[in-house]
């Protein structure tokens, strides 16, 4: 198995702050990897570093066996990492539909007709309602979309900025579901989430984040029985 | 609101009497008190007219809201839903029987109108370009230009400098105008990618600034506030003056007697082809991906970048189409009034340019025409209220505000159609 996305000692920081430290991770083809952490950790700037919003200051990010920490944002997003990003950004004016079309960038309209079809099967909410605004939709439905989105471009990875983020708890389980669906395909996907219990029970491989530093990585399974993570994430029972 | 049928007169006169009070306040100083030499002296007699009017016109709206037609009235400007109607994919749009008639009268216009209203509805077609150029920048795009007058004055200066240092007229300073335009588009986009709402605001009310200052004091080159004259366009060479320095002038070649319309005739018949097709254009490009690329950079910046969009790309492309168009509007002011100086660039222009754009709503091609006639043909037709103008202009701007926040024509945009079998 190759690495499909591989941190290398990545050091970031905000002015004087290091937000992360020496990180060291892999994605490789095919596995589904989740990072938990609690606020503040660095979740966040790790994803968002990798298409260099911040930059990162030492080290490599290898995408494909190519270092692309200095590749500028719409490059990255266009070589098939797609992100769904924290807080869901849907576009709120727009239609379902044409928040659909707008994730079709990276690769032109060619397999659009094609992969809109596949996504209101995998997401049959939104078909139902693919010609409302996407502002008027409920915060399950918004998440839905801004995955189907993020799949619109057909991409290798797939990245997932707290996809839990704000929901009811049933429709998490949903969610999670349709993860698990997508990842049945054959999907990478590198999941980034607070929600430590589905995350983990979901992935492959887990990593732990605190305070910018991988504190511990095994497989999804280890972590979950793990004491100290379940001290720190699971509320210790 | 409470829902009682029956008019409860006690709360009107409340509201009068607040309305009267805050009328004092506000018209006090300025009604009730006058300069007179060193002293002052009070107006009472006046003030008190002021505070009654008010306190009636209140009176009246509060009872009329109580009623039930009132009631109804609010209940239909209430809505204040946000953002963008999305019709069916199927939904014709009355436009497709409206356009060949407006431009059928369109195109009669010249030859029935008066030379004067033909020169007022040059100038309304101007703003039409004007706002329409603004409308790409900040009615799709989101970025709030304030400085848009630089872009109008390079395309109106290019033709007057140009003819006069280099000898092109009007048809080749029209693409070198627009050309022009859209690289000071280009110079003014890069610096300000990365801002945003009021700072972005503040450094293109900057660049309108310089441009105009830049004109008013580089005399040597733009003959400062004296200004400069500019030709006219020609029909394939024929001039439109009495007389002509070479060749023969229209009237003679067609053995017409001389007349000044021809040349608003025919500069009007030019412009509103222009018009259309910038119209056209403008209507092409929002369905086209740049069009969806600029709308989705107005909703969402992050969003856009994580799917891969060039936001330089994008940014640059809505300044540089926007200030083109300004400039070839430019271009056609100048040839209008045969003579441009740095005193119709100001930064008032500007923000008559963006009113067109907020008042016809943000985005909406036919508000912005709308717009555009209303606030240029109005003060025209009402030359004896001059005085008033700036008051109308802003009891409008209240009005709007409260009834219509979204602009004259809320932006509709045709749903996303999938071809046949592909979503059933």
């Amino acid at each position: 198995m190759s690495a499909l996305l591989q941190f290398k000692d990545v050091d970031v920081h905000y002015g004087p702050i290091q937000a992360l430290k020496k990180v060291n991770l892999e994605v490789n083809q095919g596995e589904i990897v989740t990072m938990i952490g609690s606020n503040g950790a660095g979740k966040s700037t790790l994803l968002m570093s990798i298409f260099g919003q911040p930059r990162i200051s030492s080290g490599e990010i290898i995408y494909q066996g190519e270092d692309i920490s200095k590749k500028s944002a719409h490059y990255v997003a266009s070589n098939g990492l797609a992100q769904s990003p924290e807080g869901r950004r849907i576009f709120p004016g727009m239609s379902v539909e044409e928040n659909l079309l707008m994730g079709t960038i990276p690769i032109g309209m060619a397999h659009c007709d094609e992969d809109m079809q596949h996504m209101f099967e995998l997401f049959p909410r939104l078909k139902e309602r693919r010609n409302q605004r996407a502002s008027t939709m409920s915060g399950g439905e918004q998440q839905m979309l801004a995955i189907a989105r993020a799949l619109m471009s057909r991409p290798k990875l797939l990245l997932l900025d707290e996809p839990s983020l704000g929901l009811a708890p049933i429709i998490v389980k949903q969610i999670f579901q349709i993860l698990a669906d997508v990842a049945s395909t054959g999907m990478t996907i590198f999941l980034v989430e607070q929600n430590a219990n589905h995350a983990l029970k979901l992935a492959d491989r887990g990593y732990v984040l605190v305070n910018g530093e991988i504190r511990l990585t095994g497989s999804g399974d280890e972590l979950l029985v793990n004491p100290e993570v379940r001290e720190a994430y699971l509320g210790g029972h | 609101m409470n829902q009682q049928t029956g008019v409860n007169f006690g709360a009107s006169i409340k509201d009068a009497v607040i309305a009267g009070l805050l009328a004092l306040i506000v018209f006090g100083p300025i009604v009730g008190v006058l300069l007179d030499g060193y002293d002052f002296s009070a107006r009472p007699g006046d003030l008190a007219t002021i505070v009654a009017v008010v306190m009636f016109g209140r009176f009246v709206i509060s009872i009329f809201v109580q009623s039930d037609v009132g009631r109804k009235f609010l209940y239909r400007h209430a809505m204040k839903e946000d953002g963008v109607t999305v019709t069916a994919p199927d939904y014709k749009s009355k436009m497709y029987y409206i356009l060949p008639i407006v431009i059928v009268i369109g195109l009669l216009v010249p030859f029935v109108a008066t030379k004067y209203i033909l020169t007022v509805v040059i100038l309304g077609l101007i703003y039409v370009l004007l706002g329409l150029g603004l409308n790409i920048v900040v009615g799709l795009a989101g970025l709030l230009d304030l400085g848009f007058v630089g872009f109008y004055a390079i395309g109106a200066y290019g033709l007057a400098l140009g003819y006069e240092y280099l000898g092109l007229g009007f048809w080749s300073m029209l693409p070198i105008a627009a050309v022009m335009a859209a690289i000071a588009g280009a110079i003014l986009g890069f610096p300000v990618l990365r801002m945003h709402g009021d700072y972005l605001a503040i450094v293109t009310l900057g660049f309108g600034e310089i441009i105009r200052l830049v004109l008013t004091n580089w005399t040597e080159f733009t003959h400062g506030p004296n200004g400069v004259s500019a030709p006219l366009p020609t029909l394939f060479g024929l001039e439109f003056q009495r007389r002509s320095r070479e060749g023969t002038p229209f009237h003679e070649f067609f053995g017409l007697p001389f007349d000044s319309a021809y040349k608003y005739m025919f500069v009007y018949l030019i412009l509103f082809v222009v018009v259309l097709a910038v119209l056209y254009v403008k209507h092409r490009l929002t369905r086209m991906p740049i069009g969806r690329a600029w709308e989705a950079l107005r909703e969402d910046e992050i969003a856009c970048r994580s799917l891969g969009l060039n936001h330089v790309l994008v940014k640059l492309s809505a300044f540089m189409l926007g200030a083109s168009t300004g400039g070839i509007a430019g271009v056609f002011f100048a040839t209008y009034q045969g003579f441009v100086n740095p005193s119709s660039f100001t930064f008032f222009e500007s923000a008559l340019i963006l009113a067109i754009v907020v008042l016809g709503g943000m985005g909406s091609t036919l508000g912005v025409v709308i717009a555009a006639f209303v606030l240029t043909v109005m003060p025209e037709m009402l030359r004896e209220f001059a005085d008033y103008r700036v008051l109308m202009f802003g009891i409008l701007m209240v009005v709007m505000m409260i009834w219509k926040p979204r602009g004259l024509v809320r932006v509709t945009r045709k749903g996303f159609a999938t071809r046949k079998g592909a979503v059933k």
